[in-house]
């Protein structure tokens, strides 16, 4: 086992690439640590396969090498970097029994028959499949299916990682949580490095010790689920996290002071005087509703969601949403807010920028 | 739900069921009538039962024919398969090289019968053929039409360079609809180049290769225009396969009776076997699934 290190990583299905455009991944930089769990989190069709594949050895990268601890393995095969990849769509070999397909990968590095019985035996527990066996895997379900997919990508213990890529899709939701916990204990258990890929927040925010956030073929931010929470680097960050996302409203800033349409607002920080498309985010959490104290608002509607009520509301004709708990009385005449000013980030071209420093900050995470 | 009671749509069926007459029922029961009867020439027939079916059960000439029929069939199945998927294996995947490959394949497929035949018979040829002086000039003995072993190797030969095509083509197609996914687990898993190909690729070509078998058989089991072109049944009878015996009978000596009592046979083997063929199969399938 070791630590894997991408450098400068780039990757086009292009034969001829030609622009940013044509690149699926631009240019990742990143240390993956040995035996930690991460996910790895972003939208439809952001790179996040692609990340894997090439990890994994599937894909070769256009730019950029890989890295296990020092050893530069950006030529080697698959078989040679020894790593586990769960798919996102299940692949088990029709022809074989369930205790066949999970002993293929030990078959095929030819391990002892006892320790392949064991092996077998002891995934077979952890993913339910005890009783199924002896079943020929074709005509299974899919969830039982994809099952067998992630026990065989759990059967070997010295794998370098275990690649998911989002394993649990298929999956019934009450067995999602139950097999999302079998595998934090057999990280725990066994130390694998783990890269979790998902785009469901939950998921990963559950999963990991650290979830690294892809946007367009990038890595935007990497940090703990707090981290992402509370200071997201990139707009897309505070966006994507979070159920609403953060609300961004355009402001301008100089010193300590932001515009907000006519009205004018505390920071916290002296933040200089920043160029560019500026803006203020707030999460919803941290906006209350008031008479006639703050900013004032118009409320538009309410939504119910159990423990909570979502508002939406036009803040100087940028429309918010703000959370307030389920026994909260909405009253009529409740037309101001307050944003924590704790809590305010300022986003310049859509990077957060530093108070301290006062400068945007390049690049962001990588 | 109520199901309405509309005899009309009969009807629809009616033009299907007209050509299917004209097309196989009735001559297929004129053949039928012929092999219960006997002729003297011009047109008076009379009543023979079973008699010819008899005769022919008890005929050595058909015996042997059956004989070399199923040898044939069997040899060409056992060279065409397998040579056909390692062809499909072996083609490339995409791009312009792989169109080029289909073209090529599909080219032998395109020529008729006699003119395969023909070509085989000039290429033979000793004094002119390529294959036929290639081989005398390395100074080995060969005659197609002297030689019994010389004109099975060339028809065998004719036969797979003919069909082996087909064969190919449909195991493409089937490894072609083979999703990306099951190669790249096959990676991770570390498998070896013949575990895909047991566990992968053969599974899934299972079904177009059924087919293949099927049609292969049943084509060569009735093979007739290529050999006849080529060697005319001979030397003497060894490459005589039934059909080729049926055409002598039916238009060589005109015995019109014992010709579709053959006919009738061939085509009841020919239906048998497959039919047994492809339930064996279909239940080998099932069971799969089952288990
Ligand atoms: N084999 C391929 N050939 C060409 N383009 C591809 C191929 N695979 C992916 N792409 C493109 O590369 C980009 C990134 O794809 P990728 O599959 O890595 O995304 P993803 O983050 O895994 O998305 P999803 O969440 O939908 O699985 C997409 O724009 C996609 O269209
Ligand atoms: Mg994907």
């Amino acid at each position: 086992m070791a630590s894997i290190t991408l450098e400068n990583l780039a990757h086009s299905y292009h034969p001829n690439p030609d622009g940013d455009d044509d690149f699926a991944l631009k240019d990742v930089n990143y240390t993956w640590e040995d035996g930690r769990a991460y996910a790895l989190l972003g939208p439809s069709g952001c790179g996040k396969t692609t990340l894997l594949n090439i990890i994994s050895g599937l894909l070769t990268p256009t730019h950029g090498r890989v890295l296990f601890a020092d050893e530069d393995v950006t030529a080697s095969s698959t078989a040679a970097r020894n790593i586990a990849q769960v798919f996102q769509f299940p692949v088990v070999y029709d022809t074989m029994t369930v205790e066949q397909n999970l002993a293929f990968p030990l078959r095929n590095r030819r391990m002892e028959a006892s320790y392949v019985a064991e092996r077998v035996g002891r995934i077979a527990e952890m993913i339910g499949l005890q009783a199924d066996l002896k079943k020929k895997a074709r005509g299974l379900t899919s969830d039982l299916k994809q099952k067998i997919s992630l026990g065989r990508g759990m059967v070997r213990d010295d794998v370098n990682a275990i690649l998911f890529d989002e394993p649990l899709t298929v999956i019934d939701p009450h067995m999602k949580w139950e097999l999302r916990t079998q595998l934090k204990s057999l990280h725990r258990e066994f130390n694998h490095t783990m890269i979790y890929v998902t785009h469901d927040q939950t998921e990963a925010l559950t999963f990991a010790e650290k979830v690294v956030v892809m946007h367009e073929g990038r890595v935007v931010q990497i940090g703990t689920p707090k981290e992402l929470f509370e200071t997201p680097a990139h707009s897309f960050v505070g966006y994507f996290i979070g159920s609403p996302g953060m609300n961004f409203v355009p402001v301008s800033v100089a010193g300590n002071k932001a515009r907000l349409g006519d009205e004018t607002f505390k920071l916290t920080h002296d933040y200089g005087n920043p160029n560019g498309d500026l803006k203020l985010g707030i999460r919803p959490e941290f906006i209350s509703l008031t008479k006639g104290v703050g900013l004032p608002v118009r409320i538009n509607r309410v939504q119910d969601v159990g423990r909570h009520k979502f508002i939406n509301a036009a803040l100087f004709d940028t429309e918010i949403n703000i959370t307030v708990d389920e026994g909260f009385e909405i009253e009529t005449d409740m037309k101001n807010v307050i944003l924590d000013p704790d809590k305010v980030s300022i986003f310049c071209d859509d990077w957060r920028i530093d108070a301290q420093s006062a400068g945007k900050m390049d690049g962001g995470a990588t | 739900m109520e199901k309405t009671v509309n005899q009309r749509a009969w009807f629809l069926v009616i033009p299907v069921l007209i050509l299917v007459a004209f097309s196989s029922i009735i001559p297929m029961m004129t053949v039928v009538n012929y092999s219960f009867q006997d002729t003297f020439g011009g047109n008076n027939f009379f009543w023979v039962g079973l008699e010819w079916y008899r005769e022919l059960l008890r005929s050595e000439r058909l015996w042997d024919a059956f004989g070399r029929q199923l040898l044939f069939s069997s040899i060409i199945l056992l060279i065409e398969v397998p040579l056909g998927i390692l062809v499909a294996l072996s083609m490339p995947k995409k791009g312009i090289s792989a169109s080029i490959c289909l073209v090529l394949m599909s080219l032998p497929l395109l020529i008729p019968y006699n003119v395969v035949g023909t070509i085989w018979q000039v290429f033979g040829r000793a004094d002119i053929g390529l294959l036929g002086r290639t081989l005398s000039d390395l100074g080995i003995s060969y005659n197609y039409s002297q030689n019994a072993f010389d004109a099975w190797a060339t028809v065998i030969a004719m036969d797979v360079w003919h069909w082996t095509s087909l064969v190919a083509l449909l195991c493409y197609a089937g490894l072609r609809s083979i999703p990306n996914a099951y190669y790249q687990a096959a990676m991770i898993d570390q498998a070896s180049r013949w575990s895909v190909f047991r566990f992968i690729e053969l599974p899934k070509m299972r079904g177009v290769l059924m087919i293949a078998i099927l049609l292969r058989f049943m084509d060569s089991f009735m093979i007739y225009t290529e050999p006849f072109v080529l060697t005319g049944g001979g030397p003497g009878n060894t490459t005589t396969f039934l059909s080729i015996d049926l055409v002598k009978m039916a238009l060589g000596q005109f015995d019109l009776g014992p010709a579709a009592a053959f006919s009738l046979m061939y085509f009841l083997v020919i239906l048998l076997i497959s039919y047994v063929f492809y339930t064996v199969m279909i239940t080998a399938d099932k069971d799969e699934a089952q288990s």
